[in-house]
């Protein structure tokens, strides 16, 4: 399955989504340098590297979450369908619509599983029942919870397991339909068990053609779900490349010291 | 660091020292553990035997002289030196207690938008502003004697409500205008902290899915730190609900049942610093003043009791 897509991905070029020199000061700080990196649909893309070296920074400059952080600069062009998202006049709420973002830590909120997902949508502006309805239980078909929660709807998502409510924050992120979903360590608080059934998750939507970008400290998860990695190291974009190269055939010592665990 | 190590060096000591029998630490342990319970023991005694004296008494209004429940809870009169014409005192107590809860319920009504503004507003909106300026201020504010807050409606409230609608400018709503000031504080620091307590990645969710700082406010904030804002609500409410001095400054004192908004009425707490001093012990009209603490005292218990449950249904939710 993974080979197949893998054969599609490299043949068939589309990047929905590309950085060119993106940098990131925190307060004057320098926490990412020029990072130039493309994404295509349909493939999943692992950043991977040691604590500390920028790779949720980079991550949050895709939605423009780091907008949200006081003193947080971002430089150079985010180009998401041809349009440059990194200048002032940008609509962030049609892009974070667009692009959208599943957490380290699962963070449903205080509301019943339906609501969880229904929320966003009805916040832009879906009023009709049946649409709600119909929307809902298809991001969760998508996020594999349907057939566990569908009896429960109306409990508290906070009912649920770990696992089982991080595949509830990948359903309200799918509901919006976005065509990139990033991921921060989405398996990090979970157990084997709950990791297999996102990872099967993310899986199954790149397969229905969103662009997936996953951090992960866990490599035999990037060898398992993406087509790409990234290296990064100490706020550098290190190496880029299809995954089977990355951890077969690393070029760069920094990377290949990382993969055979010298440091990090 | 070093003091860490050499707390557990010595800890280690004690516990082998405690094996063999020969801590010298264990007398003071001791006595740490007689004197630290005689406290404990003296401050139930003190809640209990309160409860019991006050319930004591109030209940003797019913039992010893004969007062039908019916005509305190339920009679519009209150003069305990005169009989009925069914021959039993007028204590009716309804005029009070109908002039408790107006005022708390208003003054909580008043403040309320007021208090959950200013929350949102320094943990939302400038946190900065809130942590440095806002939350000392409150603090200050939350430790004003009640006296201040009377004179200043006696000064200013009274007289403006005496311009504004005529009459004596005495009444429900002065009282809780003023009460409203008295516990705006108390509300807006509790409901400052039930909001900072969300966790932030709540926001960042909710701002990951395109949604607006007001429909996170209001879809996600809000709603989660419900339990934090009504126990606020209670905690305000238990304080107006116990208020005397500065109600009875400015409510106008009259044992009537409430006529309207703007005319004397009087509390629970009005009438018993008013009346308390000059009763003689024992009497009929002591008595029923007494049970009108009893009164107090169970609401004041009942809002605690609340406050508990939503922890306890907050806590459960938080699992
Ligand atoms: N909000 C912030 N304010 C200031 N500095 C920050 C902030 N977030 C991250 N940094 C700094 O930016 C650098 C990169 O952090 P980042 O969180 O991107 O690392 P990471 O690769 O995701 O690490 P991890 O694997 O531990 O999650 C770090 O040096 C960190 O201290
Ligand atoms: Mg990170």
């Amino acid at each position: 399955m993974t080979d197949t897509t893998k054969l599609t991905s490299s043949t068939v070029q589309n990047p929905v989504l590309h950085t060119h020199d993106v940098t990131v000061d925190y307060s004057g700080k320098r926490a990412l340098n020029e990072t130039s990196l493309s994404f295509e649909s349909g493939t999943v893309t692992a950043l991977i590297g040691p604590s500390g070296c920028g790779k949720s920074t980079f991550l949050r400059c895709i939605n423009l979450m780091n907008r949200e952080i006081p003193g947080c600069v971002v430089g150079g062009k985010i180009v998401y369908h041809d349009i440059n998202v990194n200048t002032k006049g940008i609509d962030t709420l049609w892009l974070r619509k667009r692009v959208g973002m599943v957490f380290q830590q699962p963070n449903p909120f205080r509301k019943s599983i339906y609501e969880n997902v229904a929320f966003a949508l009805k916040s832009h502006g879906m009023t009709k029942k049946e649409e709600l309805d119909e929307r809902v239980e298809k991001s969760l078909r998508a996020a594999a919870l349907w057939d566990e929660v569908k009896d429960k709807l109306r409990d508290s998502a906070y009912a649920l397991s770990g696992g089982q409510q991080q595949r509830l924050c990948i359903a309200r992120t799918l509901a919006l339909q976005p065509d990139v979903v990033l991921m921060d360590e989405p398996c990090s608080a979970l157990d084997p068990i709950a990791t297999f059934a996102i990872e099967e998750t993310i899986s199954s939507i790149a397969r229905n053609g969103i662009c997936v970008v996953i951090v992960t400290h866990n490599m035999e998860q990037a060898t398992r779900v993406s087509n790409k990695t990234a290296f990064f190291y100490l706020g550098h974009m290190v190496e880029f490349g299809d995954t089977a190269q990355i951890f077969g055939a690393p070029k760069d010592q920094r990377l290949n010291d990382y993969l055979n665990g010298r440091f990090g | 660091m070093t003091a860490i190590g050499e707390k557990t060096v010595s800890n280690k000591s004690e516990s082998t020292a405690e094996v063999v029998g020969v801590s010298p630490k264990r007398g003071i342990e001791r006595r740490g553990q007689i004197i630290t319970g005689l406290c404990v023991t003296l401050v139930v005694v003190l809640v209990v035997t309160l409860i019991f004296m006050v319930c004591s008494r109030g209940l003797a209004t019913f039992t010893k002289d004969g007062i039908p429940l019916g005509s305190f809870f339920g009679g519009t009169t209150w003069n305990p030196h005169q009989n009925g014409a069914d021959g039993v005192p007028l204590v009716g107590a309804l005029p009070m207690i109908v002039g408790s809860f107006s005022v708390t319920l208003l003054s909580c009504l008043i403040a309320l938008p007021f208090a959950l503004g200013a929350s949102i507003f320094v943990v939302e909106i400038a946190p900065g502003f809130g942590s440095k300026i806002f939350r000392p201020l409150t603090e200050v504010l939350v430790g004003i004697p009640s006296v201040v807050f009377g004179l200043v409606g006696l000064g200013i409230i009274v007289p403006w409500m005496r311009g504004l609608v005529g009459g004596t400018g005495y009444g429900i709503l002065s009282a809780s205008i003023v009460l409203a000031f008295m516990i705006l504080p108390t509300i807006t620091s509790l409901s400052t902290d039930a909001l900072a307590a969300v966790p932030n990645s709540y926001r960042d969710g909710s701002y990951g899915l395109g949604c607006t700082r007001w429909q996170t406010i209001v879809g996600v904030v809000l709603p989660s730190a419900l339990p934090g804002i009504l126990t606020a609500i209670i905690m305000g409410m238990s304080r107006a609900f116990g208020e005397a001095l500065a109600v009875q400054m400015v409510i106008g004192n009259a044992a009537q049942m409430p006529q309207g908004l703007f005319t004397p009425a009087s509390t629970l707490t009005s009438v018993l610093t008013m009346g308390m001093g000059n009763e003689a012990m024992g009497t009929l009209p002591n008595d029923v003043l007494w049970a009108l603490a009893m009164v107090l005292l169970i609401m004041s218990l009942v809002f605690i009791l609340i406050v508990h449950l939503i922890g306890r249904k907050g806590a459960a939710k938080n699992d």
